[in-house]
């Protein structure tokens, strides 16, 4: 990421809509959504159920297909790929951190880290990235341990571990301290915001907190599928 | 990504639930097996005909009264008069012997032992042209033969059920059909199937039959007429000959068809050999009916472990994961999975056939099971395809998840 103007988006989405059809009805999701993020900013997406940030976040995640509109992430024009080549942007581009963590259950920390470069062309030295990835969570000394040996924030550090180790140009990270308590969704929060700082990974948070949303240096509200309310967080 | 990797994963995957895994291949197991033991028993009885039927000679020609492809309706005999014209030399020049023989099933008996058995009634001569060696004593002579000579020599088998033993019997007089015979010799063992055992039989001469089994003097009728060929080579020859020289005696003009048939080693051992693939082929179509019940239940667990996984198969899409890739990861994991109930399956259908093998053994029948690396092989490749078949659909299912829907779903 140093050959890219920085006056460009990594993210620019323009009048992007989702239509889900539920039988013969038409459910509009999306209704025409422009939002634009910069290289190495911190944004965080908020709105009630039901506003289509969920629906936003698939489509920015490159989970799914949008009805009409366009997006462009990191130069390249995602709205009209195929399967496979969305597979590709997200395994390169994105890097997802769910609220549920969802790591393997069966096999270690550093394999879970692994699982990604599985799905790229260039895997040599699977071990050492992964290990350095690893390192940069403060996970060193719980590289081989199974999930189920690890606290929720320590598998939620290896979920960040796993989310940075093909160095994507964003990370997406969906209700990251939901299922943690205080202090360590402090500590995720804190880590997520120094991998920001230090290696300027554009960070967006979907959240339901304000404390979380308070970190972000803009948040974006959404509601019936429109964004309502764009600015600095209060 | 990497086929190595894809393939540690399925072991993994395979091994974390070991009993469900085992269950799933049990299938396949069974069926492998019982595909591999069959095809090893119908090889090693076709291999142990083929033995009895070489171990007579391949240069034998049967000569049998009527035809089995016409049925003509004025069914003539073979007589001692078509043995002899056969046996011209400047007719049949490629006809080195010429047996003829009667054969009948009567009572052999010594004492209050009595057996129904097959008696031979032969000519001197016979017993090289059927390879039969003696273990003691000796065949009769063409003088025992012309007197019509009261003397047999009997079969190990037989000679155990009626006199006991089949060792220092010579000069013992036994009862054939009631009538009074001295034992002369007694043949080696040659081994056999139960029906058809030359250890069970009697030999006599053709004339003490003609006299005292069939009471016949008169017809000079023969069950068949045995011809040796010079040598393997010439057997189409002698078989050309023969037909030459019965169809004139029996004066066939060139419409009528022949009222005998003519058939050789070969005849045999190819029917023999057909009849025995035939019924392993059978046997192993029924043991095979298993594997397909065994790769639907492959195919049943692997649609449960579908749905099982369908989070996790939401995250590796969200990784990056391409369909490819999901797909061959469940169908390394179900073609792996019957792959090792199909080696499973080697070892254990390897043990029933020496089980057979060794009951085969214990009951006299000279059968060794042969597990071919053909079967090895076919079991192999075939119980993988089976995987790979019904692993198919479960893992074209999971691999057009939408990755939205897998990752919410709980």
């Amino acid at each position: 990421m140093t050959s890219q103007s920085y006056s460009e988006p990594v993210i620019d989405v323009r009048e992007l809509k989702k239509i889900y059809h539920i039988g013969d009805i038409e459910v509009p999701a999306l209704r025409g959504v422009d939002i634009q993020v910069q290289r190495g900013e911190v944004v965080a997406v908020m709105g009630p159920s039901g506003s289509g940030k969920s629906t936003l976040m698939n489509l920015i995640g490159c989970l799914d297909s949008p009805s009409d509109g366009t997006y462009i992430l990191d130069g390249l024009k995602v709205s009209d790929l195929r399967d496979d080549q969305l597979a590709e942007v997200r395994n390169k581009k994105i890097g997802f951190v769910f609220q549920k963590y969802n790591l393997l259950p069966r096999v270690s920390a550093l394999e879970n880290v692994e699982l990604p470069m599985h799905y790229s062309d260039q895997n040599s030295k699977m071990h050492e990235r992964a290990s350095d990835a690893l390192k940069a969570v403060g996970l060193e000394d719980r590289m081989h341990h199974k999930p189920n040996e690890l606290s929720g924030g320590q598998q939620q550090r290896v979920a960040i571990a796993r989310a940075i180790v093909n160095d994507p140009a964003i990370i997406l990270a969906d209700e990251p301290t939901g299922n943690l308590d205080t202090k360590a969704g402090k500590e995720i929060m804190d880590l997520l915001l120094g991998l920001n700082r230090d290696r300027g990974t554009t960070l967006i948070i979907v959240t339901h907190d304000p404390d979380v949303s308070s970190l972000a240096q803009r948040v974006i509200r959404l509601r019936d599928g429109l964004v309502v309310n764009e600015g600095e967080p209060k | 990504m990497k086929i190595l990797q894809t393939l540690r994963e399925a072991v993994r995957s395979i091994n974390s639930n070991r009993t469900r895994s085992f269950l799933t291949i049990l299938g396949i197991i069974i069926g492998v097996a019982a595909v591999i033991a069959l095809m090893a028993a119908g090889q090693g009885a076709q291999a142990s005909i083929t033995d009895q039927i070489q171990s007579i000679g391949t240069n034998l020609v049967y000569v049998m009264p009527g035809n089995q492809l016409t049925n003509i309706s004025s069914r003539r005999t073979l007589s001692l008069a078509d043995a002899r014209t056969l046996a011209n030399k400047l007719r049949a020049p490629d006809i080195r012997n010429v047996s003829p023989i009667i054969t009948a099933n009567k009572e052999v008996s010594y004492s209050k032992e009595s057996q129904q058995t097959t008696i031979y009634g032969v000519e001197p001569g016979f017993e090289t042209v059927q390879n039969l060696s003696l273990a003691e004593g000796g065949f009769f002579t063409r003088a025992e033969l012309d007197s019509r000579a009261s003397v047999v020599v009997l079969g190990p088998m037989l000679a155990d059920q009626i006199l006991g033993k089949h060792e220092g019997i010579t000069g013992m007089v036994i009862r054939v059909n009631n009538y009074p015979f001295r034992v002369i010799g007694v043949t080696k063992s040659k081994g056999g199937s139960q029906f058809n055992n030359p250890d069970t039989f009697a030999y006599i001469p053709l004339t003490s039959m003609q006299a005292r089994v069939t009471q016949d003097l008169s017809s000079g009728r023969v069950s068949f007429i045995l011809l040796q060929a010079e040598d393997e080579s010439s057997v189409k020859l002698a078989i050309d000959e023969a037909t030459l020289v019965l169809r004139e005696s029996h004066r066939l003009n060139p419409r009528q068809s022949d009222d005998f048939s003519i058939t050789n080693q070969e005849d045999f051992l190819s029917i023999a050999s057909s009849i025995t693939s035939v019924l392993t082929i059978f046997l192993s179509g029924i043991a095979g009916i298993s594997l397909l019940v065994g790769g639907i239940g492959i195919m049943n667990i692997m649609l449960v472990s579908v749905t099982e996984r369908t989070s996790e198969i939401g995250l590796r899409k969200a990784l990056g994961a391409r369909k490819l890739d999901i797909m061959l990861q469940f169908l390394s994991e179900s073609a792996m999975l019957s792959l090792i109930g199909g080696i499973l399956g080697i070892l254990i259908g390897w043990g029933l056939a020496t089980l057979i093998g060794f009951v085969a053994v214990q009951m006299g029948a000279n059968l060794i099971p042969v597990v071919g690396w053909d079967a090895i092989l076919l079991a192999t490749l075939f119980s993988t395809a089976v995987g790979l078949f019904f692993g198919w659909y479960p893992a074209q299912r999971a691999a057009n998840l939408q990755p939205v829907e897998a990752l919410r779903y709980e």
